[in-house]
């Protein structure tokens, strides 16, 4: 296989409650190169969320494995960070804290302290947050708390990026600002990144492969897309490129005429 | 004496009720002619004022009406209880001069206060420690709540004077005892809201932590302690106003010179104004107690209610 930096190798994955058992993933496997962009779509419910948990060894599997550059990671650790769908913010502490926090923990013992001060800097001007370095999350607004997150899982210098509906809980305006964001630091850093999303759009314009989920239970990988669009890609120009609608229209056949919500899904 | 300086107290009180109205049309005059004139320094004082005498003018009105009851249901010579009279009469010294020093037993209701407040920052104290430490376990472990939580749910409802005879016979000195029962009253709110507020950390901050990796003397500090410090500052609060009910009952066994004893020595030397006096600095000193852990509460918590 060539595409080997992460591997999912024969997931499954399903919940035990009293005597009923739910199969929520079925035989996942996956394979993803160092510094690829890859979305994670589907309906809500069908697991995708799970899945990332799986990845960042939050959620243990039931059986198969995660392997990272050929090693099998079974918990979490911050060469796999996390951007949380809610932000995930420490109340109590400041925006440079959290990141603090982070840096402190991952580099305490590699770098000295103004080299850290300066890597938590340098990280929150990535995200255009220096203005607000002292201020508490609930003194910024959500596009601003989500961008402290992205900060602070990039401090953590991971070899993985996971993001969990990082813009989910986001108005659009504050949504599109955001993801020209993440694709100028992805294009920048080169990170490889996994996002889940249930946004098409969203999925086509940052992804270089977009992976898409059946319904659940028992969800499993239905197809995968390769979007070769040049990068960088600019939000305005895409909306009339033929290759954009064309990709865009693949994803949505997928999710809406061949593997329509479940009438019982919200 | 004593309704006399309660006449004039209401004198005092009358004519600033009346002025308060006055103020305000003098202000409201003044915003209409001149709209982006800031109010002159008087008139802010006399807003403060106002604001002031909202808050202290009803309490006040409240305990002249008391004492006016108490006075004329005792005021018979040979009333069974000693009216506010009788009670400044007799007792006014033990208002007037709480600091004074006359020997080892003749010696100020403060100084006495004090004795009391010392055993209860010991005995809460370490209450507070042991009960964040116990209390955190129980909120992190399934198996340390099934243990240990029956057995608290049966320990919390022994009233604190029938720990006494127990601590006495196994630390044989009153004054450990009495540290023991204020330790053993308030650590049982401690640890229940401690275990409550661990096991409502949201998973997100779980998460964070795990993804961190922090070791759990980190996660201790970092994420538990911040995260539950409302429900932990709840317990404190309670703990500490169990803390002053205990000591004052410990105390009227056990002896020696807290105020506790001071209301037994009083009762059986028939002095019942004393014991009015007592009463009064234990209320005051629970109120201020109550206060003060809730004012720190306050500050460590801020900023921690998730948004």
């Amino acid at each position: 296989m060539t595409k080997s930096y992460l591997k999912l190798d024969h997931i499954d994955k399903s919940f035990q409650r009293a005597d009923t058992r739910t199969e929520v993933l079925k035989d996942i496997s996956l394979g993803i190169d160092k510094g690829e962009y890859v979305s994670i779509i589907g309906h809500s419910g069908c697991g995708k969320s799970t899945l990332l948990n799986i990845i960042a060894g939050l959620t243990p599997v039931t059986s198969g494995a995660v392997l990272l550059e050929d090693r099998e990671v079974s918990s979490p650790g911050p060469e796999r960070a996390v951007v949380f769908q809610n932000h995930s913010l420490l109340p109590w502490l400041s925006v440079y804290e959290n990141v603090s926090l982070a840096v402190n923990k991952v580099f305490g013992s590699q770098k000295s302290r103004t080299e850290r001060d300066e890597w938590i800097r340098h990280n929150l001007a990535l995200v255009h947050m220096t203005h607000a370095l002292d201020k508490r999350p609930s003194e910024i607004s959500g596009g601003m708390k989500q961008r402290v997150g992205i900060a602070r899982a990039l401090a953590m210098e991971p070899k993985i990026l996971l993001l969990d509906e990082p813009f989910g809980a986001l108005d659009a305006l504050t949504r599109a600002h955001l993801q020209d964001s993440v694709m100028e630091i992805h294009s920048r850093l080169k990170n490889t990144m996994i996002m889940i999303t249930h946004d098409v759009d969203e999925a086509v314009l940052l992804s270089d492969r977009i992976v898409m989920m059946t319904n659940g239970p028992a969800a499993t990988i239905g197809e995968v897309l390769d979007i070769q669009l040049e990068r960088p890609r600019k939000r305005l120009e895409m909306a009339h490129d033929a290759a954009y609608i064309r990709y865009r229209a693949a994803v949505l056949e997928f999710l809406y005429a061949r593997h329509k919500a479940p009438a019982t899904a919200a | 004496m004593g309704l006399a300086r309660l006449k004039d107290r209401a004198a005092l009180v009358a004519p600033e009720i009346g002025a308060l109205p006055v103020a305000q049309t003098a202000a409201s005059q003044v915003v209409q002619l001149k709209p982006r004139n800031p109010a002159s320094p008087a008139q802010r004082l006399r807003k403060a004022a106002a604001a002031v005498m909202v808050v202290v003018v009803p309490p006040l009105i409240t305990l002249a009406l008391i004492l006016l009851i108490w006075q004329l249901a005792f005021s018979k010579p040979n009333a069974s209880l000693p009216s506010p009279l009788v009670v400044w009469r007799e007792a006014g010294d033990l208002i007037l001069q709480p600091f004074y020093w006359a020997g080892s037993q003749d010696i100020g209701l403060g100084w006495r206060v004090l004795t009391s407040l010392q055993r209860v920052v010991v005995g809460f104290g370490l209450a507070a420690v042991v009960g964040i430490l116990v209390g955190a376990l129980i909120g992190q472990s399934v198996w340390a709540t099934r243990g240990l939580d029956p057995i608290f749910q049966v320990l919390r409802t022994v009233p604190p004077l029938a720990w006494l005879p127990i601590s006495l016979a196994g630390f044989r000195d009153a004054s450990p005892s009495a540290i023991f029962v204020i330790f053993i009253t308030a650590i049982w709110p401690i640890i229940i809201n401690t275990a409550v507020g661990i096991r409502n950390i949201p998973q997100d901050y779980r998460n964070v932590a795990a993804v961190l990796r922090l070791n759990s003397v980190e996660f201790f500090f970092k994420v538990m302690l911040p995260s539950a410090a409302p429900y932990i500052f709840t317990g404190l609060r309670i703990g500490v106003g169990l803390s002053w009910l205990a000591i004052v009952a410990a105390e009227m066994l056990t002896g020696g010179v807290g105020i506790g004893f001071f209301i037994w020595d009083a009762w059986n030397s028939s002095k019942l104004p004393d014991i009015v006096v007592a009463l009064l600095y234990i209320g005051f000193v629970g109120f201020v107690l109550d206060r003060l852990v809730a004012a720190l509460g306050n500050v460590v918590t801020r900023g921690t209610a998730a948004s």
